[in-house]
């Protein structure tokens, strides 16, 4: 945010004067976008009705995000016209898209956590180089726009204190604050409970009631067909489909995104489940600022199941995993694997437990699943470097590296199968299955995976999740955490509920629906209250 | 998303770069060499004479970027683990001090063909202790290798004066430096080795030190690219998670990459002092261990790449020295003022003509490669 935007009094009126029915808030046309040999946007049009939720949807690397980040100025197109309310506005930077009445919420927040509320929305609009007179006035306007879109909220709060279901209303009355007319939604209910997305979704209707036009990127089907009025499909950079939502259904929109017809449920027989593989026991992880992660967690997985764990993200699950797969001591506790007892005293480390035949597929693919200068064959035997059939004592050979890297691609349909590659150069989808290629090629008997779907393209998501039940079918302990609910059941035969580092739950895979587990999940706990008030209700 | 900007091809990135980087600095030179009134040319002439015009001036420079050589891969190799080494100084004093007391203790009892190796290895061994103290100090107690590697070159610093001024002296000497080796200590020169294959080479300080660095280029590039240890090493300095994930322990690569640097930088006593000095005295490393950090970062920490720095900063110190004294009114601080300047364009700036040449790049090669994106 910079100085171009004009900071909002309660006294100014509307902005933009109102306009003849029917001409598009936003209008983009034939929107070229190059990076590189890789062409992310290819002639895009589009025009988006004013005062309707609009949605663009779309594999990873179909070129969503990129044209959003050319509408807010993060990027500039090679080639194409943007119009904002029938006009050709041109939009270099993000002040251009906030002066011209879009207003953006990022996927990951760009909020302060130690700031308040109030100081988090006048940040880059203070109004004046003292800040008294501009915090009266943001306040004022704060409290006029809680109102009128019914986005209650303690404006003295710290934003480190809030929920992120909070936190992302605080980007929206950012957005609201600076006027914006087009508000930009990217990806907004990743880290939603579902109780939290359809307050988010209560409050998109509100928005757009009172005519601001929304724009929603997103890649879940459902999300598409629950709010929006109009949808968008992209598929590698261009337009395939428009429709109204109404006239449209899952499959429909599935098919022109993957380009191909889609089987979104998966065959699975009934588990067998055999013997114990990992047998968790009061197993507990305070961190070093005293704050309990993982509270008294036990749980058995059996050889040949799948047991999901739900939860909100930032309950515990990620701690759990990590505790797991010995890249942290627990506090108190013991994890046993077949003869082998980890606990606080004698701790594990993560090289200890693949010997032990677990394997470790990381929830933070980019920062802990690759290295990211490391190209694709250097990365493929990341976590069994000193496995000697890639080379000599001290040389690693790096023909056999290139030669693995080769046959898991190969294997796992990893695109384009080309070992030499960046790491990072791959699709979200491609890494995953670059990943679990390798963790799942030594047969481990147990099996940790987290967020195997998340920026995942709907394609490489139907064959990452048949072959996670082809592993558990070959007899391995598979311990599944996502935030996905729709994957935790379409996946797990049991299924532990983890809130605040504590397991308040056990349901049966067959057994369990979507609603119940969000309750579970939301706060089943005593000390915690399953939501902050909302005005939303 | 998938889509991210082309990257640049290795001749761009580790050649084309720096040279454009050294012409500016050289540019923005010739416009202080004319402000004082002297003619850039006749300047540049002199320096490329002074550095290249004779074996002699071969000779001095090759000798300076010796020493460059060695402590260029020690920052080098530190930095593949993420540790920036700034105690390059310290550790190369140390070092010298390493093969010195080798040198003194054993060249009355042991043939040159023992003692010499027994020497090279006191070096390495002394300059790896003294990386290995700030190495610990941050795997295991948390306080940060730059901080206390540059504390470390003060503390060598005054051991060296306390040391040379108290102990080792030669006693009935008014300056502090040690009795002079056997010449059993004596590295050969590469006068003297060329001779042996009937080669003629004038008289300098080059001496067969150059080898060795050389042979450490090699074996920093085996290490780095092509070992177990230096993939966990590279691991762990690009995505210190993702090798924690993979099983790398980081306090063993932070003490084996420290390790490694400081001998590499305590190598430089192998040039200095057995293989110029043939005694121990004060102050013979003069500045090389910073020299260092300027050579890695504009041989983008490689080895091939150091070797082509530490030669023109070599050249730059041999034929800085000849136009001092050939055009008096360049003084050492303007010689001084143009390593600065190349030091700050190819290192501070080194990323100044990147996003232009990156574009140009792109530009000449979007139309011939119409290649099909990169998409899952």
């Amino acid at each position: 945010m910079t100085k171009a935007f004009r900071p909002a009094t309660s006294a100014a009126p509307d902005p933009v004067p109102p306009l003849e029915a029917g001409r598009p808030a936003v209008e983009l046309i034939a929107i070229d976008k190059r990076f590189g040999t890789v062409h992310a946007n290819r002639g895009v049009s589009l025009a988006v009705a004013r005062g309707t939720i609009h949605g663009i949807i779309g594999e990873n690397g179909a070129g969503k995000s990129t044209l959003m980040s050319i509408l807010y100025g993060f990027y500039e197109a090679d080639g194409g016209e943007i119009r904002v309310n029938g006009r050709p506005t041109p939009i270099r930077s993000s002040a251009d898209a906030i002066t011209a009445g879009i207003g953006m919420v990022h996927q990951h927040f760009m909020l302060v956590d130690s700031f308040t509320v109030l100081e988090n929305v006048m940040l880059g609009a203070e109004g004046g180089a003292l800040l008294k007179d501009g915090a009266a006035r943001a306040r004022r306007e704060l409290e006029r726009l809680a109102s009128e879109f019914g986005l209650n909220i303690d404006v003295d709060a710290r934003i480190g204190d809030l929920p992120v279901g909070d936190q992302q209303r605080v980007e929206i009355l950012k957005a609201l604050f600076r006027h914006c007319e087009v508000l930009i939604l990217d990806e907004p209910t990743g880290v939603l409970t579902p109780q939290e997305t359809d307050q988010l979704f209560r409050i998109l209707r509100a928005l757009r009631d009172r005519g601001v036009t929304i724009l929603l990127i997103t890649h879940k089907l459902k999300e598409v067909l629950a709010v929006t009025d109009h949808v968008t499909v992209m598929r590698q950079g261009a337009v395939v489909g428009d429709r109204r939502t109404a006239d449209t259904d899952a499959a429909e929109l599935a098919e022109l995104m993957v380009g191909r017809k889609v089987r979104l449920d998966i065959d699975k027989a009934p588990a067998r489940p055999g013997q114990a593989a990992l047998m968790v026991e009061n197993l507990s992880l305070i961190d070093s600022r005293g704050v309990a992660r993982l509270s008294e967690v036990a749980f058995a997985l059996r050889s040949g199941e799948i047991v999901g764990i739900a939860g909100v993200s930032g309950n515990g699950q990620s701690e759990l995993l990590e505790v797991l797969a010995g890249m942290r001591a627990p506090t108190s506790g013991h994890i046993r694997v077949g003869d082998t007892e980890i606990s606080a005293a004698r701790p594990a480390d993560p090289a200890g437990m693949r010997r032990l035949g677990l394997a470790h597929v990381p929830e933070d693919r980019h920062r802990l699943g690759l290295v990211p200068g490391f190209a694709a064959w250097e990365s493929a035997v990341l976590g069994y470097q000193n496995d000697a059939a890639l080379g000599g004592r001290f040389l690693l050979s790096h023909r056999a590296m290139q030669q693995r890297c080769a046959e898991l691609m190969r294997d796992f349909d990893v695109r384009p199968p080309q070992p030499l590659l960046g790491s990072s150069k791959f699709s979200g989808g491609n890494q995953q299955k670059l990943i679990l290629a390798r963790e799942m090629v030594y047969g481990p008997r147990i099996l940790l995976i987290g967020q195997p779907t998340r920026g995942v393209d709907i394609g490489a998501i139907e064959f990452i999740r048949r072959e996670i039940v082809a592993m558990r079918d070959r007899g391995a302990a598979i311990l599944l955490v996502s935030v996905e609910l729709e994957e935790i059941l379409a996946l797990s035969d049991r299924i532990l509920v983890i809130n605040q580092g504590r397991i308040v739950g056990e349901v049966a895979g067959t057994d369990a629906d979507e609603r119940q587990l969000g309750v579970m999940m939301a706060g089943c706990a005593p000390d915690q209250p399953p939501h902050r008030a909302s005005g939303a209700s | 998303m998938s889509a991210r900007p082309g990257e640049l091809p290795r001749w761009i990135d580790i050649g084309l770069l720096p040279i454009l980087n050294v012409l500016m600095a050289l540019m923005v030179a010739g416009i202080i060499v004319a402000a004082i009134g002297a003619d850039p040319l006749s300047a540049i002439g002199f320096l490329v004479q002074g550095a290249f015009g004779s074996g002699y001036a071969w000779g001095y420079t090759l000798y300076y970027a010796t020493s460059f050589i060695f402590t260029g891969l020690a920052v080098a190799v530190g930095f593949h683990a993420g540790l920036f080494n700034i105690g390059g100084e310290g550790q190369a004093y140390i070092g010298g001090l390493g093969a010195g007391l080798v040198a003194l203790a054993f060249d009355h009892l042991l043939p040159a063909p023992v003692l010499l190796p027994l020497a090279i290895l006191g070096a390495a061994l002394f300059g790896a202790g003294w990386a290995i103290v700030p190495a610990w100090l941050q795997a295991y107690r948390g306080s940060h290798i730059v901080i206390t590697t540059i504390m470390f070159n003060f503390l060598a610093s005054a051991l060296m004066v306390y040391l040379m001024v108290d102990v080792l002296i030669d006693p009935g000497q008014m300056t502090a430096h040690s009795r002079a080796f056997e010449s059993t200590a004596w590295l050969p020169s590469m006068r003297e080795a060329l001779a042996w294959v009937g080669i003629d080479m004038p008289d300098s300080p080059l001496n067969l030190s150059l080898l060795w660095a050389l042979g450490c280029c090699v074996l920093v590039w085996l290490f780095v690219w092509r070992s177990r240890p230096g993939y966990e090493m590279r691991a762990t300095g690009l995505a210190p998670r993702a090798a924690l994930y993979a099983g790398i322990r980081p306090a063993r690569v932070t003490l084996l990459a420290m390790a490694i640097s400081g001998a590499l930088a305590g190598s430089v006593g192998v040039n200095e002092i057995l293989g110029l000095q043939h005694r121990l005295l004060l102050d013979f490393v003069a500045g090389a261990g910073f020299t260092g950090i300027a050579v890695a970062l504009m041989g983008r920490n490689h080895p091939f790449g150091i070797v082509l720095a530490s030669l023109l900063f070599g050249a730059l110190y041999q034929g800085g020295a000849e136009l001092a004294f050939e055009i008096p009114t360049i003084t050492r601080d303007m010689i001084i003022t143009i390593q600065g300047l190349i030091i700050l364009f190819s290192g501070a700036l080194a990323y100044m003509n990147r996003p232009w040449v990156e574009r140009l790049y792109l530009r000449l090669r979007a139309d011939p490669a119409k290649t099909e994106a990169v998409h899952g």
